[in-house]
């Protein structure tokens, strides 16, 4: 067994109306800033696990993905997954 | 025929339990309060999943309701036939339990609405068989997300199966083509959410519901005397 660190990003599936991107867009020019374009808010989920191998740990997470920390009707995740750093625990 | 005994599922964060047991008990059910650990439903003939904050609504609106014990033992019966209402979060729960297709999101406006809206009645459905289809009735909604979404092939299916069961007559909160309330294609599964609940006694100001609530407790006696005993 190894550890895995994972970053999960959930974030709007495209075309799906994200209301508090569209406020963010709309207060930006209030402040002066002008040009932003394409604005998202999602969720970034951190976590380790622990598995054989990198190929498993990423094949469980995309399951705990599908079936609770993102919706798929209305959100897409990406799994970003590398060996944990040594902790003071190991 | 005795009364009905209705199940109403509470969640840590669930609020509107007493006002569902009220209007239950006004028209002639028997309400039973369960806790969300429970797993064992004999002699519940209905199940109304209340509104509130199942769970603090973490992550995101009823997911982690959904993986509470008693889900398990509501969607068996659903199988069954026996009705199942989902009242606002109630709604939330339901889609999430995949037991109704589609999501609920943000209201488009970023605002957390409580008001009256206006509802007209689409198809006939464990909450609408005693309203004319076309029947408008005033009913209070009360949510931040009740902005009812889906992908392109399950709205064609809502359509085709006659799913839409309630839309609003002045889109509160952005939901596609209206919906305020939706059933799965058996019609015994219906999610909405407005609150009849709250609307069923002229007291309050409002009886628009009390017809809502009477339709479901029909649903529940006709679906006692289709099952076995």
């Amino acid at each position: 067994m190894a550890k895995y660190s994972v970053i999960v990003h959930v974030s709007p599936l495209p075309g799906v109306l994200d209301p508090s991107a569209a406020a963010v867009m709309r207060a930006l020019p209030a402040l002066g800033f002008n040009g932003v374009s394409n604005a998202q808010i999602g969720k970034v989920i951190t976590f380790d696990v622990d598995s054989n191998d990198i190929d498993s740990a990423r094949a469980e997470v995309s399951e705990m993905c599908q079936h609770l920390l993102a919706n798929p009707v209305i959100e897409i995740y990406s799994i970003d997954i590398a060996p944990a750093e040594k902790s003071v625990n190991a | 025929m005795s009364s009905s005994t209705i199940a109403i599922p509470i969640f840590p964060g669930t609020n509107c339990e007493e006002d569902v047991a009220h209007a239950i008990k006004l028209f002639g059910g028997i309400a039973k309060p369960i806790y969300h650990t429970e797993t064992n439903l004999d002699g519940i003939d209905g199940i109304v999943i209340p509104g509130g904050f199942a769970h603090g609504d973490y992550l995101r609106t009823g997911a982690i309701a959904r993986f509470s014990p008693i889900m398990a033992a509501v969607e068996k019966l659903s199988r069954k036939g026996v009705p199942v209402l989902g009242i606002c979060n109630g709604f939330q729960i339901l889609c999430e339990a995949n037991m109704l297709p589609g999501a609920l999101q943000k209201n488009e406006g970023m605002k957390f609405i409580c008001t009256e809206t206006e509802l007209e009645v689409i198809s006939s459905s464990p909450i609408t068989s005693r309203l004319e289809q076309g029947a408008r009735v005033q009913i209070p909604i009360n949510h931040f997300e009740g902005n009812y979404t889906c992908d392109e092939k399950t709205f064609d299916e809502l359509k085709k199966n006659n799913q839409i069961v309630l839309r609003y007559t002045n889109n509160p909160n952005g939901s596609r083509d209206s919906i305020a309330g939706i059933c799965n294609q058996q019609r015994n599964i219906v999610g909405l959410m407005p609150h009849p609940e709250r609307a069923c006694e002229k007291i309050l100001g409002n009886d628009d519901g009390a017809e809502m609530i009477k339709s479901f407790l029909d649903a529940v006696v006709s679906s006692r005397m289709a099952l076995p005993a």
